[in-house]
């Protein structure tokens, strides 16, 4: 009744009467407020404080930014871990007095403590699954481009957007702390198996150091459940008119089925977390039987190891889409902006996704192919795995079909789209040697499979995120853009790093070295491969070296960076008709109405005499259909 | 103090760029301006250079196989093995084939239709046709790896009780192995690690008339030629056995016994003669050669290596896990005869 009312009023009333209602309603009604109300209002400005600005904002963008921040902090701990556990695994014998700076009691005298090398592989995991490439990535970019692009004021509920950064927060907070407990942070791995992680007996990580790591997971899974339900519910219904499901842009589509991917799977997690809580600290014994470790037997009988297992990777299998999707969505937006022409094949891409987000949660045996489970199972689940490689080589050939015949801009963030393309193919590819059962056998827990899934879904995931960052930096930092020259330098230096890195750890994994030795060389069977690990840890130091690049231009072009163009990359999307300077509600008028899908690129008129509007090589979604044109059937 | 002069050092200097910044950002005017937008020179250069990318990713491939391809699957030494080596061969096969067109198609369109100012991008949004050709020859490729692959799978996992297979429990704790015959009844006697006491490391049930003839020893002996059916047992946390030669991994679970089966069919003193291996163990000990020239004066110098096979952990399992292994000998049935005669049985081992 009320808001019936206000909508009739002329703005200015409007905004007298939106400062009462402001005193009158908490913050959480307010923000659903303006997302009610998105069609054919004006955009509300009211004071902020510097808390509710920077701090504890509910405007998508200003969490968006706060994801990424936190996202690249914890990117570069992660990265920075990868580079000391490289260092010891090119040159075991050798001792650097940086041990002993960064890593204290387990670095002594220049030696790697072995109990400090698995912590390093645990947390890299741990912090680049989770906090880069799940919150950093779908957490920034869902925020960011989901009310901009389908023309929303706000995410559904801004009050949950708000608690669900601060939850990750929290977790990314309690994760570093867990790196200072005395006997060492979580070393079981990042998938955790129990007995091992159950046990402080075990291996010194499994104490406070795993506590906290599970504490932090559960907050994190929280964080993860309340951002996917906003997600889903703000595509679904805050949608501009004319905004069917048919005219979203990939990018919306993608990160939509992700939330659901997410909702489905995390609670699994979720569980797994808290049944293992259980058995470390109130004597049940889902995953622990017939134990007997340092000189005692425990009383656990009947539970199951195998148990955790299949648990853990009912979101672990999944959560490799979780990460992956995004970066394909926005890889798909980018390159049809850069390529100047529609993404080829638009339904078989959603088609695609669809089919990858159902499949996903139907092959996480693939994972357990050697772990006791029947083999009959590991037959079907063969079957499943290999599946997946229909959607993803659709989705390739329809990335290339999109290059063929453009007119490519080579803009830092085209490069990375392609880029993701060629790593995703590459290591891609050799999913089809792990997710066929028999020929795990031999490569299981080899290097074989951090070089395939590093590739597949590490770089290329991080390509899509720097993709996203380079084209998108104008949405988020007022109009700015990045400079392109560095970015180029980060692109190629990167792309030679990263194939150096992986390329050659195919081949030690295929001689049968496992991974997660703290040394290669404690038997000499493996000594012939040192030379092996000394190139890739080289190579993972150039790629290193390029991050720093990006890192400078990040930071200098947010406070420096040249204002761009309101549309830099001559994009259809909405969110270029959105305002260069944030505020909030996003649109200072009504919000643009859509008449058109996407990718309405290099259209011609009826006639082909020209572009359907003269002289512009797009047609944003916002633009009626012309007279002579005709319209995708879309 | 030093750190803290040197923290404060970093801030000034950082103040100092902000600054510096700062004043030459008020120089500059503050129009919307195209200069980080790529023009033709930056898309003709990227163009060229990821064709040259391209060719990059080949190379580098040639490079790794010509340095390190001798070392990628070590002679099979199972009957089952070369089965999954020509699994393998099949599979990298169409993932060279696939991979290199692919790149192919990816660098050279990159390179081809690099922008130029006023080309029209030609609007090709859809073509059932193709992505019906595309959809189905991943299809049917698929079918016949799926197919391909189960069979072996199947043969690999489904031991058949008839062959008489020779029992052998592998029995996994931080941070070894032992292995545990099933002596002369080929029978093994019930454990449980409840059961650890003393000499009894396995938790094997003393009174359990299988259990007398059992044999447990620290180095794994298989006659050649024999099928030999591995129970595995953990004590502690998950191991995984884990035989390169062998083509054969199996978990190691507290609470459950797993099993895996294959028969050797190379013995270690064969497999030493095997050109890769010789190259392989000449590498090594030049390597250990280097290594004994730089020795201090307390160090030992490290003995020649000669190979073996081994059986490695590959489940992370603790702060050695990476130096848990086990030796294995694969010998004629006579060698293997003589040897099980000389090893103590449980039953002569929990007497004393």
């Amino acid at each position: 009744m009320m808001r019936g009312l206000l909508n009739k009023q002329p703005s200015l009333q409007l905004l007298n009467n939106n400062k009462k209602l402001a005193k009158k309603k908490d913050m959480s009604a307010h923000a659903v407020d303006h997302a009610v109300d998105h069609h054919d209002d004006h955009g509300h400005h009211h004071k902020e404080t510097f808390v509710t600005k920077y701090i504890f904002s509910q405007d998508h963008k200003m969490i968006s930014k706060q994801y990424l921040i936190t996202g690249l902090f914890m990117g570069i701990i992660g990265i920075a871990m990868s580079l000391l556990f490289r260092m010891q695994l090119a040159w075991p014998d050798h001792e650097f007095t940086i041990y002993e700076v960064l890593l204290g009691k387990w670095g002594e005298g220049g030696v790697m403590d072995p109990s400090v090398y698995l912590a390093l592989v645990t947390i890299h995991g741990t912090i680049m699954v989770f906090f880069v490439l799940t919150a950093g990535l779908s957490g920034t970019f869902s925020n960011l481009l989901i009310p901009l692009q389908i023309g929303a004021r706000d995410m559904a509920s801004g009050f949950l957007n708000m608690v669900s950064y601060w939850l990750f927060f929290i977790s990314s907070v309690i994760m570093v702390l867990s790196l200072f407990v005395e006997a060492g942070p979580a070393s079981a791995g990042w998938t955790i198996y129990p007995p091992l992680s159950a046990l402080p007996q075990a291996i010194p990580g499994s104490g406070a150091g795993m506590t906290l790591w599970l504490t932090s997971m559960a907050i994190f899974i929280a964080s993860s459940l309340l951002g996917s339900l906003n997600y889903i519910v703000t595509v679904l219904n805050l949608r501009t008119k004319g905004m069917s499901m048919t005219r979203l842009p990939l990018t919306i589509w993608a990160f939509f089925i992700t939330a659901v991917i997410g909702v489905v799977s995390f609670p699994v997690l979720l569980s797994a977390a808290l049944m293992l809580i259980m058995d470390r600290s109130f004597g049940t014994s889902f995953f622990l039987s017939d134990i007997y470790i340092a000189g005692e037997v425990l009383h656990n009988q009947g539970g199951s190891p195998v148990l955790f297992e299949h648990l853990f990777w009912f979101l672990g299998h999944p959560e490799v889409y979780i990460v992956i999707l995004p970066a394909m969505g926005m890889v798909s937006e980018i390159m049809a902006t850069n390529s100047r022409k529609p993404i080829f094949g638009y339904r078989a891409m959603v088609a695609s996704i669809l089919a990858i987000a159902f499949l996903s949660t139907i092959v996480w045996g693939h994972h357990m192919f050697i772990s006791g489970m029947n083999p009959f199972l590991g037959s079907v689940f063969t079957f499943t795995t290999l599946l997946i490689a229909i959607p993803s080589a659709v989705k390739s050939f329809n990335w290339i079909t999109t290059l063929w015949k453009g007119n490519l801009q080579m803009n830092p963030a085209m490069l990375f789209s392609i880029g993701f393309v060629s790593t995703f193919i590459t290591g891609g590819l050799t999913g089809i040697i792990l997710g066929d059962s028999a020929l795990d056998i031999n490569v299981h827990d080899t290097y074989f499979v951090v070089a395939h899934f590093h590739l597949v879904m590490g770089i290329s995931a991080l390509y899509g995120l720097f993709a996203g960052v380079y084209h998108w930096f104008p949405k988020m930092f007022e109009g700015k853009l990045l400079n392109k020259n560095l970015g180029y330098v980060h692109f190629w230096v990167t792309v030679v790093g990263a194939y150096g890195v992986f390329f050659p750890m195919h081949f030690i994994g295929m001689a049968g070295l496992p991974r997660r030795y703290y040394t290669n060389t404690a038997f000499p069977y493996f000594d012939d491969l040192t030379d092996v690990n000394v190139v890739i840890t080289i190579f993972a130091f150039i790629a290193a070296a390029a991050q720093l690049v990006f890192l400078y231009n990040f930071i200098s072009s947010m406070f420096f960076g040249k204002v761009g163009p309101k549309n830099p990359w001559k994009s259809t999307t909405l969110e270029w008709t959105a305002e260069v300077k944030h505020i909030h509600g996003n649109w200072d008028g009504p919000i643009p109405h859509v008449y058109r899908w996407a990718y309405d690129y290099s259209k011609l008129n009826k006639d082909e005499t020209d572009y359907v509007i003269p002289g512009q090589d797009f047609a944003a979604q916002h633009i009626p259909l012309q007279d002579n044109e005709e319209e995708m059937n879309h | 103090m030093t750190a803290f002069l040197v923290v404060l050092v970093i801030i000034l200097f950082g103040v100092a760029i902000w600054q510096m910044g700062k004043i030459f950002q008020l120089s500059k005017s503050k129009q919307d301006d195209t200069a980080q937008v790529a023009n033709d020179k930056d898309n003709n250069i990227n163009g060229w250079l990821m064709l040259g990318f391209t060719l990059f990713t080949y190379l580098l491939l040639a490079i790794c196989f010509w340095k390190w391809g001798d070392v990628v699957l070590p002679r099979a030494a199972s009957e089952h093995g070369p089965g999954i080596d020509s699994l393998m061969y099949v599979s990298m096969a169409l993932i060279f084939v696939v991979g290199f067109f692919t790149l192919w198609l990816l660098g050279y369109f990159s390179f081809k239709y690099r922008g130029k100012e006023g080309t029209r991008a030609v609007f090709f949004a859809d073509n059932d046709k193709l992505e019906f050709i595309w959809t189905i020859i991943p299809v049917i490729v698929l079918a016949g790896l799926i197919i391909y692959g189960l069979f072996t799978w199947t043969d690999i996992m489904n031991v058949d009780t008839e062959d008489d297979p020779m029992i052998v429990e592998l029995y996994a704790y931080q941070f070894d192995w032992r292995a545990r015959y099933g002596g002369e009844d080929n029978t093994l006697g019930e454990a449980n690690v409840r059961l650890i006491e003393g000499v009894n490391t396995l938790g094997v049930d003393g009174s359990d008339p299988n259990a007398q003839d059992d044999i447990v020893v620290n180095e794994l002996h298989l006659p050649l030629g024999r099928k030999v059916l591995f129970k595995m047992r953990s004590q502690d946390v998950l191991h995984s056995a884990y035989m390169p030669h062998f083509r054969a991994q199996m978990n190691c679970v507290p609470g459950m016994i797993t099993q895996f089966a294959f028969t050797p069919t190379v013995t270690t003193a064969e497999m030493r003669l095997d050109e890769d291996v010789v190259a392989k163990v000449d590498k090594i000990n030049g390597l250990r050669r280097a290594k004994n020239q730089n020795l201090g004066p307390d160090d030992e110098p490290l003995e020649p290596y000669t190979f073996d096979y081994l059986l490695l952990c590959n489940k992370i399992c603790g702060n050695s896990h990476y130096n848990m292994q086990m030796k294995i000998v694969v010998e004629t049935q006579e060698e293997y005869d003589a040897w099980i005669a000389e090893q103590a049985t449980i039953a002569a081992t929990l007497k004393q």
